[in-house]
């Protein structure tokens, strides 16, 4: 017999495919207006954020329901305590995509420093792990949600190398790039920070299909478990 | 009935289609077929299903061909979801039936004289876990056509079902709201308390 919360179980789950969705969508313009220099769509990143804090909030209120109405148990209680904890990581996601945008702002009537060649791969790499983040938890996919977490040091190796580029490059050989080369390297580092945020999202994940904390416990992973 | 206990007393109104029920003059008769009851152990009469069924329908309309009569004991258990399990046994006696059906019967006797409110008074607290998780799935489904009042000292099932929550405490209604509300935050420290297990 399906039980009336599975109902609302599966609209929960929606609700939260519609938040990665936005997160997604948010992270691909900003960097589009990076890329071709579009102050609108940069400007839409932003303006579409209120939005994505409304269904963050619709998402949380949701969950304190199911909860106080339902009183769920075992994996019922994990779905819905990774929900909200997925819900406030892709809310932060957007966030990020609001500064990488509001970055872009300061850059986009200047020339640009160099070919952007780094940030689009490490853009790809935060996409990926944030598209596949919300597949494991979609579909409870524990080998997807590990693949996140083995993905997260090359973001940071390749965050590091921009680093030193901009740093040694640009910054030091020519003040005069500063001003343009902090808004790249901050991006970097916004970039990163949504791969970290993906990397929370298959931890909970993990532990949301087999109970067990792999957050902070990375021997966990190591041992195959 | 409550004017036979000593000391019962009543405040406040209740009002049906702007009627109050507690008016001395409300024909209770007519109030009766408008508020159908259901008890905490279910109640047939000694007689077979399909005499439990049609019972309030003799008593309420005028006398009724038997094909409007079939027809209504197939609707009404079809409404609880009994008629594909009863349907050939219509005539056996309704005590033989087990707790879960007998409080079904109970309820499918009440949707045959179309009452416009259904009042459950602890309707699942003599049956088990799965046979109260599918009568709560019946009411549900009444719902949507009946408005249903259940007293019920488990919180768990008033959070399940309801749509809105009163909380009464000795004889007073101390707060009343969407179910939701009452349950993440309620208004009075009372409510507050009892929800939360630190009454008393």
């Amino acid at each position: 017999m399906e039980r009336h919360v599975d109902q609302e179980l599966k609209e929960l789950n929606k609700d939260i495919l519609k938040m990665g969705a936005l997160a997604e969508e948010a992270i691909y313009k900003s960097i589009e207006a990076l890329k071709n220099r579009d102050r609108e769509m940069a400007g839409s990143v932003i303006e579409n954020d209120s939005n994505i804090d409304k269904l963050e909030l619709a998402i949380d209120e949701k969950c304190i329901d199911l909860i106080a109405l339902y009183q769920p148990m075992a994996k019922d209680l994990r779905f819905i305590t990774t929900g909200m904890k997925i819900n406030s990581e892709l809310e932060r996601i957007a966030d990020i995509a609001v500064d990488i945008a509001q970055r872009t702002l300061e850059i986009v009537d200047k020339p640009l420093l160099k070919p952007l060649i780094d940030i689009p791969k490490l853009t790809a790499i935060a996409q990926n792990m944030v598209k596949m983040s919300i597949d494991a938890f979609v579909k409870g996919d524990i080998a997807l949600a590990k693949k996140v977490l083995l993905s997260d040091s090359e973001a940071d190796q390749l965050r590091n190398v921009i680093q030193k580029e901009l740093i040694e490059d640009y910054m030091v050989k020519d003040a005069a790039t500063a001003p343009r080369a902090v808004q790249l390297l901050l991006i970097a580092r916004f970039l990163e920070r949504i791969c970290d945020h993906a990397t929370n999202i298959a931890e909970d994940v993990i532990y949301m299909v087999q109970a067990e904390v792999v957050r902070h416990h990375p021997e966990k992973l190591k041992n195959g478990k | 009935m409550n004017d036979l206990i000593e000391g019962a007393r009543t405040e406040g109104e209740v009002l049906i289609d702007d009627t109050d029920i507690l008016d001395p003059r409300t024909d209770l008769v007519v109030l009766r077929k408008k508020v159908g009851m259901v008890f905490q152990r279910p109640n047939p009469f000694p007689l077979s299903i399909y005499e439990n069924i049609v019972f309030g329908e003799k008593i309420h309309a005028d006398r009724l061909t038997r094909d409007k009569l079939d027809e209504i004991v197939e609707r009404s258990l079809g409404d609880v979801l009994l008629w594909d399990e009863l349907k050939d046994q219509l005539n056996e006696p309704a005590m033989r039936l087990s707790l879960e059906q007998k409080q079904r019967l109970c309820i499918a006797r009440l949707i045959a004289v179309k009452p416009d409110v259904l009042l459950m008074d602890e309707p699942c607290s003599t049956l088990d876990p799965q046979a109260t998780a599918r009568v709560e799935e019946l009411m549900r489904e009444l719902k949507n056509r009946y408005t249903i009042i259940i007293v019920t000292h488990n919180m768990q099932q008033a959070a399940r079902v309801s749509d809105d929550t009163g909380f009464m405490l000795l004889g007073e209604l101390i707060e009343f709201g969407k179910t939701h509300e009452i349950f993440t935050a309620p208004q009075d420290k009372r409510t507050e308390d009892y929800i939360t297990g630190r009454y008393g």
